[in-house]
């Protein structure tokens, strides 16, 4: 595959060519560097990003799209899929980052742990999980984080109820009717 | 011992690390037994006494410290394993504070945002708002008037400041060190004064907001930042009188809760942590926003990634932020304190009574909210505690569809294992002290 340094894209071209970095579609996301890589491509693209200086994985959070199924700025070749996880990229000695936006589908949302490659993202994977209900194949130890263990249900996802619970700030009958 | 690093040295993080120790510390990281992985269930259920085990394992006995602990700052419960006094591998449980911020972002306007995040880190609330409107901001493509970039830059070193204080408060009380505690939040409260006057809260301010800030700087403004400013550095000199140079001081923290800088990168740990190790990475320089380009202060780092040297960082950075915020007072520019974007800022109050378009204005910004087109953004900015971000969804309607929040305490508190493991259960406290988490930030 061939390799696209970033910046090349200064000029719109009538017809979208998709960019590849280590053949993976790239875009720009208002002046930030964005990946789409497959799933296959996911965990070997983390690991060549580390090698090349990005040395530390910010951060990973998911986010549920049902409610926004359009194409949300993917390159043409990315299928938008329900679920998307983000992981965001630091290198330091470049002081540059990067983003990746993995495509979950809905009926089989699995993803392979990053945690053999940057070990600070356990805490943030079952974070995804706890909340979204996203699960990382191979993560050491995949337990809700944030929520109590008997929790049923994944709260951000836009499925779930918001779950109002009607507030008495008075009770009514108690005082015997509104005060003096 | 802290030294300081020339600002515009670039080789800075270089030094410390390459990738063949990142991959050292990672398989170590990633094979150790530093993490007690049981979940809080089971640490219940299998808390007390445990027999030896067959693959070699002596007596060991696994205790629950928290969630109600004076020196947990809130309520962090650590699940410990004991062999004797020695800890050997342990566990963080949160989640106590957890009230769905992320998700009542989803329910609220991008103008009634920054209520919400003040509230996750309530010690540093206006570096909350401020990366939350930053994000916001880009995804309009609007840039904020100067005068609005540098009131923002001044109330937030201000607030580092504060923040930094209720540690300097807190981490002098865990160790015992007491009246630190009544020095630090009396420096606090004095802080806290001068943001009351400006945002008229002492904290949850809601003054940062999408296209400025909520109010110019109020009439004497300056006097009273002086008059703080004035008595700090004699009080700094107290603290060190009190606490830096002591002996039973520096035998309580040095050596102790020692991580390296590769270990800290690896776990994705920011902040006075990354930086105890000596490795020189702060976003005001290194990824500068606000005004930070323009003044002129100093990455403080430490050498031996201890606990002593998280103390004296925090200290440096105190003095570092009266230089920010001396500067910030100097430099400040006149003009308007909001973009006069009639679709993003309500009009001034005086315009509605003379302008029925005003009037829809105002109307429409409180009651629909501004609509903000679509995209998706990852903003950082450095928080007290490290790499605060804000990652933002849009889908062009006026609420966000996904607000993420980077939280730097939540990621810092990974390390806590590591930097206890082999350690005596006597400096827990001052492990987690000098970690210095804040369970809003981290439960959200």
């Amino acid at each position: 595959m061939s390799e696209v340094t970033e910046g090349a894209t200064d000029v719109v071209p009538t017809e979208p060519e998709v960019e590849l970095l280590h053949g993976v579609p790239v875009t720009d996301s208002l002046g930030q560097q964005v990946l789409h890589p497959t799933r296959e491509q996911y965990v070997p693209l983390v690991e060549q990003l580390r090698s090349e200086g990005y040395w530390m994985a910010v951060d990973l959070c998911g986010v549920d799209h049902l409610l926004t199924p359009g194409r949300r700025g993917l390159p043409t070749g990315t299928e938008p899929e329900r679920f998307e996880v983000v992981v965001n990229l630091l290198d330091h000695r470049n002081r540059r980052r990067t983003r990746i936006r993995l495509q979950v589908p809905d009926g089989d949302a699995v993803v392979p742990t990053l945690f053999h490659v940057h070990p600070g993202l356990e805490a943030s994977e079952r974070e995804t999980h706890d909340l979204l209900g996203i699960v990382f194949d191979g993560h050491p130890d995949l337990s809700r984080i944030l929520l109590p263990d008997d929790w049923v249900g994944h709260p951000l996802r836009k499925d779930e109820s918001v779950g109002r619970i009607p507030v008495q700030f008075k009770d009514p009958t108690a005082s015997g009717g509104p005060r003096p | 011992m802290s030294q300081v690093v020339d600002p515009t040295a670039v080789d800075g993080p270089d030094d410390v690390v390459d990738l063949a120790v990142l991959d050292e510390a990672r398989v170590r990281l990633s094979t150790d037994d530093a993490v007690l992985r049981l979940s809080a269930t089971e640490a219940e259920e299998r808390s007390g006494y445990q027999p030896p085990t067959d693959e070699g394992l002596g007596e060991r006995m696994i205790m629950n410290m928290g969630p109600q602990h004076p020196s947990t700052h809130g309520v962090l419960r650590l699940v410990l394993e004991l062999d004797g006094e020695e800890i050997t591998r342990s566990r963080p449980v949160v989640g106590y504070l957890h009230t769905g911020m992320e998700k009542t972002a989803e329910q609220l306007t991008y103008l009634q945002g920054p209520t919400n995040v003040t509230r996750m880190d309530y010690a540093a609330p206006l570096f909350n708002e401020l990366v939350f409107s930053m994000a916001t901001e880009q995804l309009l493509g609007i840039e904020v008037p100067e005068r609005a970039q540098w009131i923002r830059t001044l109330m937030c070193e201000v607030n580092r400041i504060s923040s930094h204080m209720l540690f300097m408060a807190t981490n002098g009380m865990d160790l015992g060190a007491v009246s630190m505690m009544l020095y630090g939040w009396r420096e606090r409260e004095e802080l806290l004064r001068f943001l009351e006057q400006v945002t008229g809260l002492r904290m949850n301010h809601n003054y940062i907001r999408p296209g400025g800030v909520a109010a110019d700087l109020p009439d004497g403004w300056e006097e009273h930042l002086d008059g703080v400013l004035s008595v700090l550095p004699e009080r700094l000199e107290e603290f060190d009188t009190l606490m830096t140079g002591q002996p039973i001081w520096r035998d309580r923290l040095q050596g102790v809760g020692v991580i390296t800088a590769e270990e800290a990168v690896s776990l994705g740990a920011t902040g006075p942590i990354l930086r105890s190790t000596g490795y020189a990475w702060d976003l005001r320089r290194d990824l500068p926003y606000l005004c930070y380009d323009q003044l002129d202060f100093d990455v403080i780092v430490g050498t031996h990634g201890d606990s002593f040297d998280r103390y004296s960082i925090r200290l440096a950075e105190i003095r570092e932020s009266i230089r920010i915020v001396r500067q910030c007072m100097d430099k400040m520019p006149s003009g308007d304190y909001r973009i006069q974007d009639k679709k993003v800022t309500p009009p001034p109050r005086a315009r509605i009574d003379e302008s029925m378009e005003a009037l829809i204005h105002h109307f429409k910004i409180f009651t629909e909210g501004f609509k903000v087109p679509e995209g998706e953004v990852y903003v950082a900015v450095e928080n007290p505690r490290g790499e605060l971000g804000c990652y933002l969804v849009s889908d062009g309607s006026s609420h966000p569809v996904r607000m993420h929040i980077r939280a730097p305490s939540f990621v810092n508190l990974q390390t806590l294992p590591h930097l206890m493991q082999g350690s005596l259960i006597a400096d827990t406290v001052a492990i987690v002290s000098s970690v210095d988490p804040i369970m809003g930030d981290v439960d959200r």
